[in-house]
């Protein structure tokens, strides 16, 4: 445990490196130039390079996957030749095939697209020596872009260009698809399943990457592109095929580098609010590409890259794992991780997310959209907010923000009322100014006739993308804001009750917010300093008490979290009141966006963000991790069987009804 | 012989007054030369510095005036009474309590350390067999600690008196039991008592036209009782096999009495082998008196050759293909790149011309016309014995096998220096003692899937470790193969540092040490392969052999040793 803070710490030091305009400084170089650039990165222990043929060679001949092959045939009943030649098919999907004129043909183009679309791409690059071991680079995921921002930017500096991992729907469009993998990206199914040669192929695909360590790997450790901008809780399978070399002792040690990519403006945001609210996501393909330039008409702002500092597995795992436990079977063999390794991958994976979220640079609009969020809907579509009020309450955040250790990157020498008002230009699409109030945007104002509903629905996607801005700083705010809501829910100021609490509701909000596995009461006593330090509570040795001085710290952030625990209680009455036991989630989803509807409209209720699937779908994990509902396994269409009387009991804790419990969780089964 | 460092008085490593590095004495084939590339390879490789020299090491007899002789007035009378000789001398017991190169560190740094920890108070020399059994029954009657001493060449700290020990300690010196009892020529074994020293051993059965082939590096000085007690292995292993296949018959004094069989019959099925009690028990049991172990007749031809590999990866693999094919010529070693350097740094200085001409050519010829990378390339040596014809044959399907590995023949001379180093690596060690660089060996055996892993991890493990512990100079990590086995190699590993600016070496060394054989462990890699347990590597011992093993060892020494006679605490 010990650990994480002292890396945590390294990374609150990290702030004095400077952030360089990456596009500043080559503006004035033509385009081409920079694409033909010479590009020579340092070799890998002075070993050659090794080609996408050989790495799939590699792959299909090793013992691994031949014995894998041999026992899918035998279970299959079908002769060896046939498996090994779906085993080479699978590898044909899957493999990059990293070419350098691609990357340098992408290096033209993107820069020409980034050029226009961004004002500033502004990259923390620690300058590394050559490196002595494999080295897995691992940013956060919020937008299509972070796929070719990294590799741009090593290309930039001259660093061995990573292998992506990527989902396969990217392969199936024409062109775009074959461009990405030349440029590196190779490529994974979405559901895999039990799909038992999948699964071998890839794995053994993955940790031959990491063997070889010829080009660093990169992977999104949330597994996709997060829809709420918030992160997501990581995904298992891929820590622990990258660990498993480590482990097994085939290389010394793997390099993590957490990369943390912060964007002024999403190019999805609305695209994403509309698959929040149930409109389907247009499948990937070039055409869907093409129709979407449009996006590239308008200003995104800034994007900041900030590279973290690069872990050591080796020194991270010290003392959590038994490496001698591969000592006895021989390594090239099946062997899946047993609990302590995937215990050991499941805390880093987590750790790597909370160190993206601190790497996370929070913008002035991310502020303003905790702030407006705040106000009531009403206000913000009728009569407008008023614009100084905004700027006020914004600036008191961000004083906020700095002592709960925020990385803000609001521009300096500048004042801040220019801030204020370029940050809403910037956000037309969301909110508008007019006459010194601020209204919320509502797209289409051409349809003159439209019914209740669809007005609503357009409110509800304006306000979805607030809410997704508003998350891009939830990290900051989190911890000490669970702790003002466990002072809320229980009425109690003593530590022990306020910390039940606290578990209590990081175990219901787990899928909403991304906490460290068994750190909790680190995270408590984190939450108390920051609280104690902006003043706003005393923190005794068995008490937590109110402190006069700062109501409005407590008051915001309860203020903060309301939308989920409405919408959460939403949910469960929603579950409770159903008349059958048995449900799909299909019409679990369709169920409460329509009862939520309702809602709005009578006034009920206050949030918008009931009626985001994102939510609907998370309230379904964590239900199921507390065991209130259950998955029919025999079911083809994701049934559940619910437990009215615990979600009942879940709801009255989250109330304050009673005194909440730590559930026991069912081990997280998020491999 | 030194006291406080390794082998003959004679020999040892020096810079003359040119600044040259030479090799005293004229035991070996370095004696007496120049050597001019060590002193830059020693500056080079752990930024060590003539100009710093460590201060003179102070005598022990100095300190050894403090320490307090409680011994049992009883036991001391009736010892005089046997007649066997015994002597206290302070120097004759640092020896004895440490042996020669078992920690010897330690000498150079603190010395009061070791003045504390407990100090042998007696030795006894014997002359046979009987002796050691009145001794034993003696020291069984008035509770005195027994420590045999063979050669005294451990490096588990096997021989260090246990600190907790508070009753009087004897040393049992076996070294005037040195004599061959009878050669069996019939069935080729030989009656040794434990006592002589390997080269004495093979000289004497030289004489007879006989060989037992077995040559640890340590043979000019450890004995064959010792071998016995810490289960040796020999650098020819290979034709004559390591010293469990060459014993035939043991005798023990324990404090039970004396053990041994009643027949020398080449194997036996007669329950568990009572020999594999004793073979690496380490002097817990009891004192081994003699030996009857196999001879065979003096090889009629030795060759020595080596081979050139681009890359230690394709260096393994040969060996690998080696084994594979049993093919193993008498002796196979692998040295890495850093090893091989050093080696090149040992090269005397050349007499004439021509030969530093062809040395220039061949050098030329590797890396230029080959295209190896001089800072990749890898050395393997060897080793044919037999008959000439054989040898010759031998030593093509050898060669052959390197070819495929893009192996290139390097010739007979490097190969004889390559095992020339293994005898004057100690006395190099004291030399960098000299200048403040320590540093120390250590092996293992590892299966064959794990040897390039285990070879990369545990060198970059000893890297780390040093920068992690503030050693200011880059420290020499270096490893070579020196034995294959069908399942398997031993790998044996080199670590030297520069402790310039470090307050607390010994400390620092040891961590890196303990370091290393963890990161030996996680990878698969066994406790030790010949060099023994001792108290160095005890702890690990239980997660070596899982409880019921250990608990089998003390069920064992229990039965044998009840009341700790032989407590010298190895082992377990």
């Amino acid at each position: 445990m010990a650990n994480t803070y002292r890396v945590l710490d390294k990374v609150h030091l990290q702030d004095e490196e400077e952030f360089v305009d990456i596009l500043e400084d080559k503006r004035h170089c033509s385009d081409l130039r920079f694409a033909f650039r010479t590009f020579s990165p340092p070799p890998y222990k002075g070993a050659p390079a090794c080609s996408s043929a050989e790495l799939n060679q590699a792959v299909l001949e090793s013992q691994y996957l031949r014995y894998v092959i041999n026992e899918v045939a035998l279970e299959m009943g079908s002769s060896v030749e046939e498996v090994r030649d779906e085993a080479c098919g699978i590898m044909r999907e899957m493999s990059q095939n990293l070419q350098l004129r691609f990357i340098r043909l992408m290096g033209f183009v993107v820069r020409k697209v980034f050029k226009r679309i961004f004002s500033a791409i502004y990259v923390n690059m620690l300058q590394q020596a050559t490196q002595e071991c494999p080295v897995i680079l691992m940013p956060n995921h919020r937008s299509y872009i972070d796929f070719l921002v990294v590799s741009y930017i090593l290309f930039n500096y001259d660093i061995p260009l990573p292998v992506i991992a990527a989902g396969i729907p990217l392969a199936g469009m024409t062109i775009v698809g074959e461009m990405l993998r030349r440029s590196g990206a190779f490529f994974i199914r979405r559901a895999i399943g039990s799909d038992k040669l999948y699964w071998a192929v890839l794995s053994e695909y993955v940790r031959t990457i990491v063997r070889k360590g010829f080009a660093p790997l990169e992977f999104f450790v949330e597994g996709l592109r997060s829809r709420t901008l918030k992160s997501l809780p990581p995904k298992l399978g891929m820590m622990n095929m990258i660990l498993e070399p480590f482990f097994k002792g085939e290389v010394y040690d793997v390099t993590l580098l957490p990369i943390s990519i912060s964007y002024d403006r999403v190019l999805e945001e609305s695209l994403l609010a509309h698959e929040l609210l149930g409109v389907p996501k247009p499948r990937e393909s070039t055409a869907g590409l093409l129709k979407a330039s449009r996006v590239l008409q308008e200003n995104y702002g800034c994007m900041h890259v900030n590279f973290g500092r690069p872990l050591s597995a080796r020194r991270l795992c010290e003392g959590k794992i038994n490496r001698c436990q591969y000592n006895l079977t021989p390594r090239d063999l099946p062997q899946k991780p047993n609990a302590e390794a995937q215990a050991c991958g499941s805390w880093l994976a987590h750790m790597i997310v909370r160190l993206q979220e601190e790497g996370a640079l929070t913008s002035p609009w991310s502020l303003m959209a905790c702030v407006l969020l705040q106000v009531p809907t009403a206000a913000l579509t009728e009569e407008g907010l008023l614009f100084h009020q905004l700027t006020e309450r914004t600036l008191w955040l961000r004083k906020l923000a700095l002592d709960f250790r925020a990385h803000l990157n609001w521009p300096e020498k500048v004042p801040d009322s220019d801030v204020m008002s370029s940050t809403v230009a910037l956000h037309r699409s969301v909110v508008y100014r007019k006459a010194g109030r601020v209204y919320l945007t509502r797209n289409d104002e051409l349809e003159q006739k439209h019914s209740m509903e669809e007005d609503m629905m357009r409110t509800a996607a304006a306000l979805l993308m607030l809410a997704s801005y508003r998350n891009q700083c939830l990290h900051v705010f989190v911890r000490p804001a669970l702790l003002a809501l466990a002072m809320s829910v229980t009425k109690s100021t003593r530590k022990d009750e306020l910390l039940t609490c606290f578990c209590f509701l990081q175990e219901v909000f787990s899928n909403e917010f991304v906490f460290i596995p068994g750190q909790s009461s680190q995270d408590f006593e984190e939450a108390c300093s920051l609280l104690h330090k902006c003043k706003a509570v005393h923190v005794g040795q068995w008490e937590v008490t109110n402190s006069d001085t700062q109501p409005e710290v407590l008051s915001f952030l309860q203020e903060l979290l309301k939308p989920f625990i409405e919408s959460y209680q939403l949910m469960f009455r929603f579950l409770c009141e159903e008349r059958d036991c048995v449900f799909r989630e299909k019409d679990f989803l369709s169920g409460v966006r329509t009862l939520a509807t309702k809602l709005i409209v009578s006034g009920e209720l206050h949030t918008y963000e009931a009626l985001s699937s994102d939510m609907q779908k998370n309230v379904l994990s964590s239900l199921r991790r507390l065991g209130a509902i259950t998955k029919i396994t025999t079911s083809q269409n994701n049934e559940y069987k619910v437990n009215k009387s615990a979600v009942r009991r879940t709801g009255d804790m989250l109330a304050g009804r009673i005194p909440p419990q730590i559930v026991q969780a069912a081990p997280d089964a998020r491999l | 012989m030194k006291w406080n460092g390794w082998g003959y008085s004679d020999s040892r490593f020096l810079f003359n007054k040119k600044g040259q590095a030479e090799f005293t004495g004229n035991r070996y084939r370095l004696s007496g030369m120049i050597i001019p590339g060590l002193k830059d390879w020693m500056e080079g490789t752990f930024g060590a510095n003539l100009q710093h020299k460590t201060q003179a090491t102070v005598s022990p007899i100095l300190f050894f005036f403090s320490i307090l002789s409680i011994v049992s007035a009883a036991f001391v009378e009736e010892l005089k009474s046997t007649g066997i000789p015994f002597s206290h001398e302070a120097e004759d017991r640092v020896f004895r309590a440490h042996g020669k190169k078992a920690h010897f560190t330690h000498f150079n740094f603190w010395f009061e350390k070791v003045l504390f920890i407990n100090v042998t108070l007696f030795f006894f020399f014997f002359y046979c067999h009987n002796d050691v059994v009145k001794i034993v029954e003696l020291a069984c009657k008035h509770n005195v600690c027994l420590i045999p001493y063979g050669g005294g060449t451990s490096v588990s700290s096997a021989l260090e008196c246990p600190p907790e020990e508070t009753r009087s300690i004897v040393s049992l010196d076996t070294s005037q039991m040195n004599r061959i009892l009878w050669i069996d020529e019939k069935n080729l074994t030989a009656h040794v008592e434990s006592g002589i020293v390997g080269q004495d051993l093979e000289r004497l059965l030289n004489e007879s036209g006989y060989c037992t082939g077995h040559e640890p590096d340590s043979m000019e000085f450890s004995s064959l009782g010792g071998w016995v007690a810490t289960r040796a292995s020999g650098m020819k292993k290979n034709i004559y096999g390591n010293i469990e296949d060459l014993v035939i018959h043991i005798k023990m004094v324990t404090p039970r009495g004396v053990i041994e069989k009643s027949c020398q019959g080449p194997r036996m099925s007669t329950g568990p082998d009572i020999h594999h009690f004793i073979l690496g028990s380490e002097g817990t049991l009891g004192v081994v008196t003699e030996v009857t172990i196999k001879i065979r007749p003096m090889p009629e031809y030795q060759k020595y050759g080596s081979v050139v590999f681009p890359n230690f990866e394709q260096g393994v693999a040969c060996l690998r293909e080696v084994a594979r094919q049993r093919c193993a010529p008498a002796s196979i070693r692998l040295m890495d790149n850093e090893q091989f350097k050093f080696g090149h740094a040992l090269k005397p200085q050349v007499s004439s011309i021509f030969t530093s001409f062809l040395d220039g050519l061949k050098k030329f010829y590797i890396t230029k016309f080959k295209g190896f990378d001089p800072n990749r390339l890898c050395v393997a040596t060897l080793l044919f014995e037999g008959p000439r014809e054989k040898v010759l044959q031998h030593e093509k399907q050898v060669y052959d096998i390197a070819a495929k590995f893009g192996g290139l023949a390097a010739g007979e001379d490097n190969g004889q220096r390559g095992y020339m180093l293994t005898f004057v690596i100690a006395y190099l060690r004291d030399l960098g003692m000299d200048y403040y660089v320590i540093g120390e060996s250590f092996e293992t055996s590892v299966p064959w899937d794990r040897v390039l892993d285990i070879c990369r991890n545990v060198k970059a493990r000893i890297i780390r470790e040093c920068k992690d512990k503030g050693v200011q100079f880059p420290p020499l990590s270096t490893c070579r193969v020196t034995q294959t086995y069908d399942a398997g190699a031993c790998v044996y590993f080199y670590f030297a540092f520069n402790y310039r600016g470090l307050s607390d070496p010994v400390h620092v060394y040891e961590q890196v040490e303990h370091a290393a054989r963890e990161e030996i462990l996680a990878n698969g890699g066994s406790l030790s392969h010949h060099h023994g347990v001792g108290k160095l590597r005890k702890e690990w011992m239980r997660e070596t052999v899982s409880n019921v093993g250990v608990g089998m060892l003390k069920s064992v020494k229990d039965y044998v040793d009840p009341n700790n006679i032989f407590g010298n605490r190895n082992l377990l």
